[in-house]
């Protein structure tokens, strides 16, 4: 009996210790967080997060690193187009130039769409897509949903069977713009249409 | 005061952590790559090695062995440097996120650091003050930084020495470790 009062003590005891220490870190962990770079979370909310890597970085984040660490020019960005340079720059302070060449060109917005009677199952493509936007398991059959994908082209050089087509995104890609449409006070007005690299930079 | 300048020289010198305990050669090895990393590991290990140290010292002395469950010090004190390793973590990424970059992973990996467990573990044993307790982590900090810096610089000038093929890499970095053991052996039947 007393061994068992003891093993709860000592358990009682150990618990209560890890506990003080883990309350501690979780002070320590609110007191003293690391904050993000405003910066880099300002140019994030202007790129249009398709995450193509056409920039040559790893996706939109990298890239809005890159930019406010100076190691990358505002005109890499393919997908966000004129406007989405003439935001960074207004942004940041800067000249707007022409789109570099070498990094891609602008194109409207687009979304893969998947041939069904065509795939195999293979799940290549699954594993490309960056913003997650295609279902489907391995030997089953894969559907992109439109919603969500960004047209980053990623997932059609994989494909074994070429058959993944692009096509006309359904609405533009840039989710805090649908969720205005959706709302019926901001679908009103004109503005509703713009696009939020059109909208002067908070 | 003497006896807190012994303590302090011994575990420094004398009694080396790394050299003559062989404790922390994991860290001493891996991180002993490029001088400034190996400043900001001796730094950040000689913070969790004092602090756990102390704490270590007061929990055995005033929960654990008033319990009566000493036994459970290693548990125990495992749990403390774990706690300590954390809170270095999160200062050194809010104070210095490149060094943070730096040390990667060895950073975490100083709660597996058996010299610091090492360290908490011979306090106890020698029935030592809370004082002499941190002056004595603080010391083996010391030491354990100024190895690696030496270490580290000694390994900058290998990079660039006509070392033979057979010998590049791991192997002349424990040869010249064994042989800066014999060197801090010249301190041995110094102080205690």
């Amino acid at each position: 009996m007393a061994g068992a009062l003891d093993a709860l003590l000592a358990i009682a005891a150990l618990g209560a210790v890890a506990a003080a220490f883990g309350g501690l870190l979780s002070w320590a962990a609110a007191r003293f967080k690391a904050d993000p770079d405003p910066l880099v979370e300002q140019i994030n909310a202007v790129l249009p997060q398709t995450q193509c890597g056409q920039c040559r970085y790893p996706g939109c984040r990298p890239y809005a690193e890159a930019i406010a660490r100076g190691d990358a020019d505002i005109n890499q960005c393919p997908p966000g187009g004129e406007a989405g340079i003439r935001a960074l720059a207004a942004l940041l302070g800067r000249e707007p130039k022409p789109l570099s060449a070498e990094h891609g060109v602008e194109k409207p917005p687009m979304a893969a769409r998947i041939r069904e009677d065509e795939c195999i199952g293979c799940f290549k493509c699954i594993a490309a897509c960056p913003v997650d936007a295609i279902v489907g398991a391995p030997k089953f059959l894969h559907v992109v949903v439109e919603e969500l994908c960004t047209g980053c082209e990623l997932c059609i050089a994989p494909c074994p069977v070429d058959c993944i087509d692009l096509v006309p995104a359904p609405a533009p890609s840039d989710l805090r713009w649908r969720r205005d449409v959706v709302d019926p006070m901001a679908a009103s007005g004109p503005e509703a249409a713009e696009t939020t690299a059109d909208r002067p930079p908070r | 005061m003497t006896d807190a300048f012994l303590i302090l020289v011994g575990a420094v010198l004398v009694n080396n952590v790394v050299l003559a305990k062989f404790l922390g050669l994991c860290p001493f090895m891996g991180v002993s790559r490029q001088l400034d990393a190996a400043v900001g590991m001796a730094l950040a290990t000689g913070f969790v090695l004092t602090l756990a140290a102390g704490l270590s010292w007061a929990l055995q002395r005033w929960l654990l062995e008033p319990l009566g469950i000493g036994d459970l010090r290693t548990p125990a004190f495992i749990l403390v440097i774990a706690a300590t390793v954390q809170l270095t973590e999160l200062l050194l990424h809010r104070q210095s996120p490149r060094l943070y970059q730096v040390l990667g992973l060895y950073l975490p990996l100083i709660t597996t650091n058996c010299a610091v467990l090492g360290v908490a573990l011979l306090n106890v044993q020698a029935t030592r003050t809370l004082l002499e307790a941190v002056l004595y982590g603080f010391g083996a900090a010391v030491g354990f930084g100024l190895v690696l810096v030496l270490f580290a610089a000694l390994r900058e000038r290998l990079e660039s020495a006509p070392v033979p093929d057979a010998f590049r890499g791991a192997p002349i970095a424990l040869v010249t470790a064994g042989l800066m053991a014999l060197a801090f052996a010249g301190f041995a039947g110094m102080g205690r």
